[in-house]
């Protein structure tokens, strides 16, 4: 038996999440990765509900849930109190959906990382405003159902590329994940908490009742988001070298991993197309950007 | 030691004595000497504090909160518009019960944009819970400052100094800043029983159902309760050791008095100058200032206030569609008395308009006048 | 961290602010499902690949090998899913 990621469990079962999520996946590996010495501040998200009511907790290290917009600046505030007591080594991370990064929290976030203040920023996008009953975000992808994007007026707009908007901000790192490849995931994390300064992760998290999937095949959706380039893997360090962690041998056609979703089955396939053709286009964009990234 | 401050730089000192550890703040006008010096008070090593130069002031609040529940003492500064923006994490200070200390301007709300005094952004603020004082002297905004953290982190509930946008804000009075030392023996370090910490971790804020938020409230409201007293202890431990005495109210000549001002801030200023006047010519007017809107000094505003025989309230702020707000609260404290005297309602200065000597003296010569309030608001000044 | 159920009877046994005085473990999700994995331990490869994709931290590992924890485990298939040598089949909840 060899285990690829740490053994030790810090976040506990009987928390509220539902079955085959992937925001809870994402948790578990996180803080694995980043240990006990670790202070997270929680906006409006699934885990506001996940880590359990009063007066219990899931996580078992300090946790400060707050308003929706407020995830990095309530971590900016507390990365300041520790500096200020001289408790260098703590990691401080913002955990927020999809919803607190890429709409209402992005305020926050541009500020912080515009500071540079020395904090990790989590994402984990299951792309919808899911807690509040599977509303469109900014993040929901081009062409899904969501109960404000109904199938007669499916999302037109394509995601909204948060990662290039992070990387705009030259904060020293950013990266992509999918719980699918949790040892990238943990390796990444542990990476960039030595580092002192804005990081920035953004890691897909299925979830079953939002995307209208069984929740068995939460970890074959998260793989093959990764294996059709519909997400890539990948980081960003100074917001200007790439670096691409897992490049698919076959690169998978979207067909495979939109199917598999309830809320893609009203696309035709002249629809299906266009994605294959965005998702063709935003992939070999990524690659140039690494090969150009090896001559800086 | 003596100085010649402005308001502003007062809210500073006060921070500063009071060693803030961190401070998040947004530049509005008439707030910006706050922070500014602030700022070089921290570069040039007299301030050990981290200050965190947010984008907006909902962020400058949250980081506050930040801060303050990971163990730091922490301050804040806005005004109008950024009071407001703040206004959900002002609710989060408070049910996460952390003693954040922030000085408020009082400015005029836009639109239209003004950036003249008037109450109703700190008014707008009454029910989160945050206690509120109001300043009529740089001296009490420096010692409230210092005063506010005391009280705050022993009931755990956020305080906020509060004063009139240029005419105290950006007026230079002489202040005696108090000596770090002494500030110290006042003031011990904040050490909280609750705060993020990895050797004790806990999860704050957490999904409460009704059958256990209920409680939480109450919680919040008996430490309401119990800031009255310690305003009043802490506010005699500062007279020993300062010299000074700030309580809930201010008495000003209130003892004999047939006829009773009510008001806040500056216009409590004046009006003590023109209850003076008064006094000489032989009328028996007083002054009751209130220093503490919330917790509201419901018990001694009934006592002073019952055996005059009529009261006049000045609000320079109005919550529409009602009255101003020391009035309506003023007359709430009232109404429970067996004796209560008629009380007028004056609204003056909103929008920065200056309230003179002659208009308090005109609010006094037509409270004389009448024998009963004929309406819930007299517009002073207002040109009809 | 205490692991009982924590029952206040007035405001009086309550902390000031809603602040976790346990964690979750109390809360055994094990009633949630209506299907349960049941790992055939000839075929078991000892890969761990079940241990380490379960959104519930359910399954425990007692002397190298992944042992379901009923009293947490929510039912959701993603171990069986994933097993590289299908020894996990999903069976009915009587």
């Amino acid at each position: 038996m060899r285990l690829t990621i740490p053994e030790q469990e810090i976040m506990t079962p009987g928390h509220l999440a539902c079955q085959g999520c992937g925001g809870a996946l994402a948790m578990r590996y996180a803080l694995k990765a980043l240990g006990k010495n670790t202070i997270l501040t929680i906006p409006a998200c699934c885990w506001s509900v996940i880590d359990g009511p009063f007066p219990y907790s899931a996580v078992n290290v300090p946790l400060f849930h707050m308003a929706f917009e407020a995830a990095a600046s309530t971590a900016s505030g507390i990365r300041a109190a520790m500096e200020i007591k001289g408790k260098e080594d703590v990691n401080v991370v913002a955990w927020a959906g999809d919803g607190g990064t890429f709409d209402i929290g992005i305020q926050a976030l541009s500020g912080a990382a515009e500071r540079n203040d020395n904090i990790i920023y989590i994402c984990y996008d299951n792309e919808a405003y899911m807690n509040t009953g599977i509303q469109r975000s900014s993040a929901t992808p081009y062409g899904a159902w969501t109960t404000t994007t109904p199938v007669k007026h499916y999302k037109r707009e394509p995601k909204k590329n948060m990662v290039e908007i992070m990387a705009a901000h030259k904060i020293p790192y950013v990266a992509t994940a999918s719980i699918a490849y949790a040892e990238d995931f943990v390796k990444k994390l542990k990476k960039a908490k030595e580092i002192k300064g804005t990081k920035f992760f953004h890691i897909i998290a299925p979830c079953p009742p939002g995307w209208k999937t069984s929740p068995e095949i939460t970890i074959k959706l998260a793989k093959l988001a990764v294996q059709t380039c519909i997400f890539p893997i990948y980081e960003i360090e100074n917001g200007i070298k790439y670096k691409i962690n897992f490049k698919p041998r076959e690169k998978l056609p979207v067909k495979e991993y939109l199917k598999l979703q309830g809320r893609f089955r009203h696309l035709t396939e002249k629809e299906i197309g266009e994605i294959q053709q965005m998702v063709d286009r935003n992939w070999e964009l990524l690659l140039k950007k690494e090969e150009e990234s090896k001559n800086l | 030691m003596r100085k010649v401050i402005m308001g502003n730089h007062a809210l500073s000192y006060g921070a500063m004595l009071s060693r803030a550890e961190v401070i998040a703040a947004y530049p509005i006008t008439p707030q910006t000497e706050v922070v500014e010096l602030l700022s070089e008070m921290c570069a040039n090593g007299i301030l050990k504090a981290k200050f965190i130069k947010v984008e907006s002031e909902h962020s400058a609040m949250a980081a506050c909160v930040g801060a303050s529940a990971a163990g730091a003492r922490t301050f804040t500064a806005t005004s109008s518009q950024g009071l407001a923006l703040m206004h959900e994490v002002l609710h989060w200070a408070v049910g996460a019960r952390l003693p954040v200390v922030m000085g408020n301007i009082n400015r005029a709300f836009a639109p239209p944009w003004s950036i003249w005094t008037e109450q109703n952004d700190s008014i707008a603020q009454r029910d989160t819970g945050w206690i509120q004082i109001y300043a009529s002297s740089n001296q009490e905004v420096l010692d409230s400052v210092i005063q506010a953290y005391k009280v705050a982190e022993k009931v755990l509930l956020p305080a906020m100094i509060v004063l009139d946008a240029f005419v105290l804000s950006h007026t230079s009075e002489v202040v005696d800043v108090p000596e770090q030392e002494k500030v110290d023996a006042y003031l011990p370090p904040y050490e909280p029983r609750y705060k993020l910490d990895p050797d004790d971790p806990h999860a704050f804020g957490g999904l409460t159902k009704p059958d256990w938020y209920y409680e939480l409230r109450y919680q919040i409201e008996q430490a309401m309760e119990e800031a009255k007293n310690v305003i009043e202890e802490t506010g005699k431990e500062f007279e020993e050791r300062f010299g000074r005495y700030y309580g809930m109210v201010e008495e000003y000549k209130t003892e004999d008095a047939e006829l009773i001002l009510v008001a806040s801030s500056t216009i409590a200023s004046t009006a003590r100058v023109v209850v003076d006047m008064l006094r000489e010519e032989g009328k028996k007017v007083g002054l009751l200032r209130i220093r503490v809107l919330r917790p509201f000094p419901k018990e001694k505003v009934a006592m002073i206030l019952k055996n005059a025989k009529k009261v006049a309230v000045i609000d320079r702020n109005i919550s529409f569609g009602m009255s101003g707000a020391f009035y309506a609260e003023t007359k709430a404290a009232l109404y429970n008395e067996k004796d209560k005297p008629p009380i007028w309602g004056y609204i003056a200065g909103l929008g920065g308009r200056d309230v003179r000597i002659e208009d308090i003296k005109g609010i006094i010569e037509n409270t004389y006048k009448e024998d009963n309030p004929k309406k819930d608001i007299y517009w002073i000044g207002v040109k009809l | 961290m205490e692991e009982k159920e924590i029952r206040f009877k007035s405001v009086k046994d309550m902390p000031p602010m809603a602040m976790s005085l346990g964690t979750m473990r109390i809360n055994k999700t094990g009633t949630w499902r209506n299907i349960k994995p049941v790992i055939d331990y000839d075929k078991c490869i000892k890969c761990m690949f079940c241990w380490k994709f379960c959104p519930d931290a359910s399954v425990d590992i007692k002397d190298e090998l992944p042992v379901i924890n009923y009293d947490y485990c929510k039912g959701c298939g993603i171990c069986a899913a994933e097993c590289p040598a299908q020894a996990i089949e999903m069976v009915k909840e009587e």
